[in-house]
C-alpha cells in the first residue's frame, strides 16, 4: 500500500506541474498593473520558480506530516481543512450508493439466474443494459426536472432546506435524506446495473459446478442448493469487482456534485482544477486515491470472510 | 482454433454473433451510427450552424423535427453532426487506449520479472486514482478540445487491456507454439506480435467494445462540464449543455441528445456483450 500510495503522490504531482501555464498565470493576466518583478514574487512565494523534484521534495516532506499546504484561492485555508470538510458528505453519498448496489444487485441477479429466460430475467436485462447505458448526468437533468421542479417533491439542489435548522432532529434527517436521494439514487444506477449483471454470470456459472450437482443429488432443496451452496461461492468475484468500482463512484461524484450543487470532495475539485489551485488539486486527488486504496482493503478484508480458504494461506 | 466443422474461427463466432439477438440489435444500432455520421451533409435537413434568429427555442414540428435551439439552429441537424463526434471519440479514444495497453500488457506478460513487477505496479497506481479525477486533472493540462479529449480518455483508459493482455501472454507463452517459434531464431518482437499477440485478441476486441461505450460517455460527461467539444462544434454532450438552461420550457433540447448518447452507447454494449459470448470458446 505504502509504495502504492507513493507512486499515487508522482503520478498526480506530474500531471499537474507538467501542465503549460501556471496558477499564477490567472492571477496576473487581468491585472495590467502587475509588473513582471511582482509576478516573479508570487511565483517565489508560491515555490513555482523551484525545479520540479525539489518542489516534489517540498511537497512530500510536508505531506510526511500530513500537511497538504494552503490553497491558492484567495481564501489561503489550509487543503486539509477544506477537503476534511468537504468529505463527509461524498463519503456518505458514495457508502449509501454501495449500500444500495449490495442490496439491490444480489437479489436481481440471484432471481434472474435461477430462472433464466424468465418475465423477471428479461425485465433485469433490459434495466441492466439501459443502466449502464444511460448518461448519468442526462438522467439527472431530467429527474430534477420531474421531481424537482414539475411535481415538486424533491429539492434539487444542495443538502439542506434554508429553514434546516428549525427543524426537529428526526426532521433534519428527513430534509437531508430528500436532497440527498436523487444523488444517491443516480450514482449507483451504472454499478447496480453492473453489478446485477455480474451477479447473473456468477450464479449461472457457479450453478454448473460438481458440487451443486452433488448437493442436488443428496436431496437439498432447491432453496437450499441456490442460497447455501451456490451464492456463497458466487460472491466471491462480486467483492472483488465491488472494490473496484470505489473510484468510478468517488470520480462520479464530480458530475452529480456539480449538478445537484452539493458541496463535497468532487465539486471541490472540479473548482481547484478549473482554477488550477495546485495544492487542492494534489489534496483531493491524493485523498481521493487514498480513500480507494481504504475501499480496496476492506474488499480484501471482505473477501476473507466470505471465502474461508483465503485465510489459511 | 482446431474447429474444423464449419470453416475458420472468426466465421465461427460471426455466425454466433448472427443467431444472438444482443448482436443484431447492437450490430444494428452501430451501423446504423455509421450511416448518420458518414452521411451527415447528405441527411440532415438543414447546415448545423445556420442561425435562424426569427426561430429561437421552437417546439418539435414538421419543419424542424426536434425543434430549434436558443439560436435557432435545427437541433436534428447540430445532432446528426454531433454523431461524427460519437464515432470519432468511440473509435480513437479506444484505438488509443488499446495500443498504449497491448503494448505494456505484451511487454509486461512476455518478459516477466521486474519488467512486469514495474508495469503492474503503474497500473495499480492508475487504476486507485479515482477515474474521472484523472481524466479532470490531465485534460486541464490541455486545452479542451475535440482531439485533446480523445486523448486524454485513451491515456487514463489503457490499464484494463494491460491487465487482459498480460494475462493472456503469460499463459500463452509457454506453448508449445512459442518454443517452436524461438527454436526457430525468431526475434522476440516476432514472437510477441506475429506469434503470441493474435492468441491474445478475443479478449482485447470485447473490451474495446466495452470501451467505446464508456468513452462515448466520458465524452459526453466532460462536453458537459464545458471541458470537452467546444461549440459552436456540436457534439451530443454540448447540446444537452447548452440545453440545461432552458430544460423548464425547451424539453427537446435536453431530451434528444441524452437519447442519442444513450442509444449509441447501449448498441456498442449490447455488441461488446454478444461478442463476449461468441467468442467465449470454452462453450463449444
Amino acid at each position: 500500500m505504502v509504495p502504492t500510495m507513493f507512486g499515487i503522490t508522482i503520478i498526480s504531482f506530474l500531471i499537474i506541474h507538467l501542465a503549460p501555464g501556471e496558477p499564477t498565470d490567472k492571477m496576473t493576466d487581468m491585472n495590467p498593473k502587475i509588473s513582471a518583478a511582482a509576478k516573479e514574487k508570487m511565483r517565489a512565494m508560491y515555490n513555482l520558480d523551484k525545479p520540479l523534484h525539489i518542489q516534489y521534495g517540498l511537497w512530500l516532506k510536508r505531506f510526511a506530516v500530513l500537511d497538504f499546504g494552503r490553497s491558492f484561492s484567495p481564501d489561503a485555508r489550509p487543503v486539509l481543512d477544506k477537503i476534511l470538510e468537504r468529505m463527509p458528505v461524498t463519503i456518505f453519498i458514495n457508502v449509501a450508493s454501495l449500500a444500495i448496489i449490495l442490496f439491490l444487485s444480489l437479489p436481481i441477479g440471484v432471481l434472474s439466474a435461477i430462472k433464466p429466460n424468465s418475465w423477471f430475467d428479461r425485465g433485469s436485462t433490459l434495466f441492466v443494459f439501459l443502466g449502464f447505458s444511460t448518461p448519468g448526468f442526462w438522467l439527472a437533468l431530467l429527474l430534477m426536472i420531474l421531481f424537482g421542479v414539475h411535481l415538486g417533491w424533491l429539492p434539487v439542489s444542495g443538502i439542506r432546506s434554508i429553514n434546516h435548522d428549525d427543524f426537529t432532529a428526526f426532521g433534519k434527517i428527513i430534509d437531508i435524506t430528500r436532497h440527498l436521494l436523487m444523488p444517491i439514487l443516480l450514482s449507483s444506477l451504472t454499478s447496480l446495473a453492473f453489478m446485477s449483471r455480474l451477479t447473473r454470470q456468477s450464479m449461472l456459472e457457479v450453478t454448473k459446478q460438481d458440487y451443486i450437482t452433488t448437493a442436488r443429488s443428496k436431496g437439498c432443496s432447491e432453496n437450499s442448493v441456490y442460497y447455501h451452496h451456490a451464492l456463497r461461492n458466487a460472491l466471491l468475484p462480486l467483492v472483488t469487482v465491488l472494490g473496484l468500482s470505489i473510484p468510478g463512484l468517488i470520480g462520479g461524484s464530480v458530475i452529480f456534485e456539480t449538478i445537484f450543487s452539493i458541496p463535497g470532495m468532487g465539486q471541490l475539485f472540479f473548482e481547484s482544477v478549473m482554477s488550477r489551485d495546485y495544492p487542492m488539486v494534489m489534496g483531493v486527488l491524493v485523498i481521493g486515491s487514498g480513500l480507494t486504496l481504504i475501499g480496496n482493503l476492506t474488499a480484501d478484508v471482505c473477501y476473507g470472510l466470505v471465502d474461508p480458504r483465503i485465510r489459511y494461506e | 482454433m482446431s474447429d474444423n466443422r464449419k470453416g475458420s474461427f472468426w466465421e465461427i463466432v460471426f455466425n454466433r454473433l448472427k443467431k444472438d439477438r444482443f448482436a443484431v440489435y447492437g450490430g444494428g444500432i452501430v451501423a446504423l451510427l455509421f450511416f448518420v455520421a458518414l452521411s451527415a451533409p447528405v441527411i440532415s435537413p438543414y447546415d448545423p450552424g445556420d442561425v435562424e434568429t426569427s426561430r429561437l427555442l421552437e417546439a418539435p414540428s414538421m419543419e424542424h423535427w426536434l425543434g430549434t435551439d436558443e439560436l435557432g439552429r435545427d437541433v436534428l441537424s447540430r445532432m446528426i453532426y454531433g454523431s461524427r463526434i460519437s464515432l470519432m471519440v468511440g473509435f480513437i479514444a479506444v484505438g488509443l487506449a488499446t495500443f498504449i495497453g497491448i503494448l505494456v500488457g505484451a511487454v509486461s506478460g512476455y518478459y516477466g520479472r521486474w519488467v512486469d513487477e514495474a508495469a503492474m505496479r503503474f497500473v495499480d497506481v492508475m487504476l486507485t486514482i479515482p477515474s474521472f479525477f484523472l481524466i479532470l486533472a490531465v485534460i486541464t493540462m490541455l486545452e479542451p478540445s475535440i482531439v485533446n479529449v480523445m486523448i486524454v480518455i485513451g491515456i487514463t483508459g489503457w490499464m484494463g487491456v494491460a491487465r487482459l493482455v498480460r494475462a493472456e501472454f503469460l499463459s500463452l507463452k509457454e506453448r508449445d507454439f512459442v518454443a517452436a517459434a524461438r527454436s526457430i531464431g525468431q526475434s522476440d518482437f516476432m514472437i510477441i506480435f506475429r506469434h503470441i499477440l493474435p492468441n491474445a485478441m478475443a479478449p482485447v476486441l470485447v473490451s474495446a467494445t466495452l470501451g467505446i461505450a464508456g468513452a462515448i460517455l466520458t465524452e459526453s460527461a466532460l462536453s458537459f462540464l464545458g471541458i470537452g467539444v467546444q461549440p459552436p462544434t456540436p457534439s451530443w454532450g454540448s447540446i444537452l449543455t447548452e440545453g440545461k438552461n432552458y430544460i423548464e420550457f425547451a424539453w427537446w433540447l435536453s431530451l434528444f441528445p441524452g437519447l442519442a448518447i444513450l442509444i449509441t452507447v447501449l448498441g456498442y454494449n449490447l455488441l461488446g456483450e454478444a461478442l463476449r459470448d461468441a467468442l467465449d470458446t470454452r462453450l463449444n
